[in-house]
């Protein structure tokens, strides 16, 4: 009787951990199965190369929206790395300790503050300074990139911070003992050391930034052509999902699945390169 | 002690004239970290000093009109929302976790797998979620638009942070406390629920605050799943929105933002409070 009872629960705990192998199986098969026939119809460079979006002419192109992802994301990683590492040396090597015990949870504040409430931010702070500052619509690359850096801030800051913290300190004091003051210290020995972490924290960003949706679709704009400038507006993969796929039918509605399957190997590709990262610096 | 710390200032600015470099590098480091602060700071000041004022008593009346534009359903559904999500994906995660720490052996083929996936659940944009939510629970399984659907999609998200904190504590349980209790002639499933799990709770209930949070701001995942109805559902299959979509919905029809404002307010006091309520269980974590 006891051993049956052990058994089963041990059964009941395999289970349950397969359930995530089930999630991910689920979803790639049902992401998979309803985009795929429609790249088929639309035909694989029409769809990827395309540079006209007219859903009402049936003309599907997902270039401006691949262009626009990137775009965005490159202009959020311009902005958030820098500040975010230089912030996260900051924390672990500069802060004293009771301004740390204030800073800390400010930052994991930043982090848990909704998508919604960045965007809501941006459509009343950012675009009406964008407005007077060039007189434009105020939408457009430069506000989605400025307001996706703020929000990767905290993902960037919190993995920098641990790889500087797990570098030892003898190479810290080596560098001090050869002469080196403590910010060369920091800067040319730490963070070389923790460069892969580092990495590994910028890549996560990346695919924060390439993910976001509720706060880039209130800022950037939304026309579905490849932006001219970086004042002008911009339609990311994600925004054009959750714009057209309330009223989307037949083709239309597969084609902005098939949107979301191009996003979705972006996803993979970048989770695949933070994996093997962090596979290279624990072996 | 005044005099000492001002001729150790003194000796480090004579120290920076010698190295300038160094001195641009630390009020780079100092500025990065002023321009993070402040940037919170002035969204956190500005919702709450605009939002404030425009709170009216009728926004917290139970029924939603367009004329009051309540927001109490929705909060109503955040909550229902949450606890549905956590009663579902809370004991999944949590036998998952004790399958991976306590059950899995050395060279177990399945524990990478296990592992791959939960990483890439965590690595997928809500706006996916959404989609395959729609997909699956709302067309394939004929939820329809219904707080079920929604529940599901939450659940799947948030699986993977309740696996990975739950098993991070796990861990960290001493095996001394696994040895006692074998050497009592306790089972192995006995060690698990009175021992082990047990002392492992201020982590797992860590990973469940993250996991509210992450329930309470999500929008992306939920307009194509629980819909956008501004009511309280009476069934489960019925469709409902929380506090974040109802704010997106109002935003989005273009002449509430007094009540959008409101909301901000009450949905930035939630998060804050759910931080602030982690923070503390961190805290007690530390102390014992």
């Amino acid at each position: 009787m006891q051993s049956l009872k052990e058994k089963s629960m041990q059964i009941v705990f395999l289970l349950a951990a397969c359930i995530s192998i089930v999630a991910v199986a689920l979803i790639c098969i049902f992401m998979f199965a309803n985009g795929i026939p429609a790249i088929g119809k639309i035909g694989l460079f029409d769809f990827l190369l395309g540079t006209k979006w007219k859903p009402l002419n049936d003309v599907y192109g997902i270039l401006p929206m691949i262009v626009g992802s990137i775009y965005v994301t490159a202009g959020a990683i311009l902005i958030g790395v820098p500040i975010g590492i230089l912030c996260a040396v900051f924390m672990a090597r500069f802060c004293p300790k009771k301004l740390y015990r204030f800073l800390k949870p400010f930052i994991e504040l930043l982090a848990g503050i909704p998508s919604i409430i960045y965007g809501f931010f941006g459509l009343v702070v950012i675009v009406p300074v964008m407005q007077n500052i060039f007189g434009t619509g105020g939408k457009g690359v430069l506000t989605a990139s400025i307001l996706l850096g703020i929000m990767i801030l905290p993902t960037i800051i919190g993995v920098a911070e641990s790889a500087i913290r797990a570098v030892p300190d003898s190479y810290y004091e080596g560098a001090l003992a050869l002469g080196a003051t403590h910010e060369r210290s920091v800067f040319t020995v730490l963070l070389t050391a923790a460069r892969s972490g580092i990495l590994a924290g910028v890549i996560l960003g990346i695919g924060r930034a390439i993910g976001e949706t509720m706060a880039v679709v209130m800022i950037a704009g939304n026309q579905p052509v490849i932006p001219e400038s970086i004042l002008s507006g911009v339609r990311t993969l994600t925004s054009n999902i959750v714009l057209e796929m309330g009223y989307a039918t037949d083709l239309h509605r597969e084609a902005l699945i098939a949107t979301a399957v191009v996003l979705f190997v972006f996803i993979l590709i970048i989770n695949l390169s933070f994996s093997q990262l962090k596979r290279r610096k624990s072996s | 002690m005044k005099q000492q710390n001002r001729a150790a200032l003194r000796s480090k600015l004579a120290s920076y004239k010698n190295h300038p470099g160094s001195f641009l590098l630390r009020v780079l480091v100092t500025l990065s970290t002023i321009i993070t602060v402040s940037v919170l700071m002035l969204l956190i000041a500005y919702i709450l000093i605009k939002g404030i004022p425009s709170i009216t008593l009728d926004q917290f009346s139970w029924t939603y009109n367009s004329e009051n534009v309540s927001m109490m359903p929705a909060i109503v559904n955040t909550f229902t929302m949450t606890a549905m999500s956590l009663l579902l994906a809370v004991p999944i995660g949590v036998c998952a976790a004790v399958y991976l720490s306590e059950y899995a052996k050395r060279g177990n083929r399945l524990v990478p797998l296990v592992r791959i996936t939960a990483e890439t659940l965590s690595g997928i944009p809500s706006i996916i979620y959404g989609l395959f939510g729609y997909l699956f629970f709302n067309i394939k399984c004929q939820f329809g638009y219904s707080l079920l659907s929604g529940v599901f999609t939450l659940s799947i998200m948030i699986l993977p942070l309740i696996m990975r904190t739950t098993e991070e504590s796990l861990r960290a349980v001493p095996d001394s406390y696994r040895e006692g209790s074998f050497g009592l002639g306790a089972g192995k499933l006995r060690t698990v629920f009175k021992i082990v799990l047990p002392s492992a709770i201020p982590g797992i209930l860590t990973g469940i605050i993250l996991a509210v949070g992450r329930i309470v701001g999500e929008t992306a995942a939920l307009i194509y799943t629980a819909g956008t109805v501004a009511g309280i559902p009476l069934t489960p299959l019925d469709s409902g929105r929380t506090l974040s979509v109802h704010m997106y919905a109002l935003i989005n029809e273009g002449f509430y933002v007094d009540q959008a404002y409101s909301t901000a307010v009450v949905l930035l006091l939630m998060v804050m409070g759910i931080n602030a309520a982690s923070a503390f269980v961190a805290r007690k974590l530390t102390v014992r």
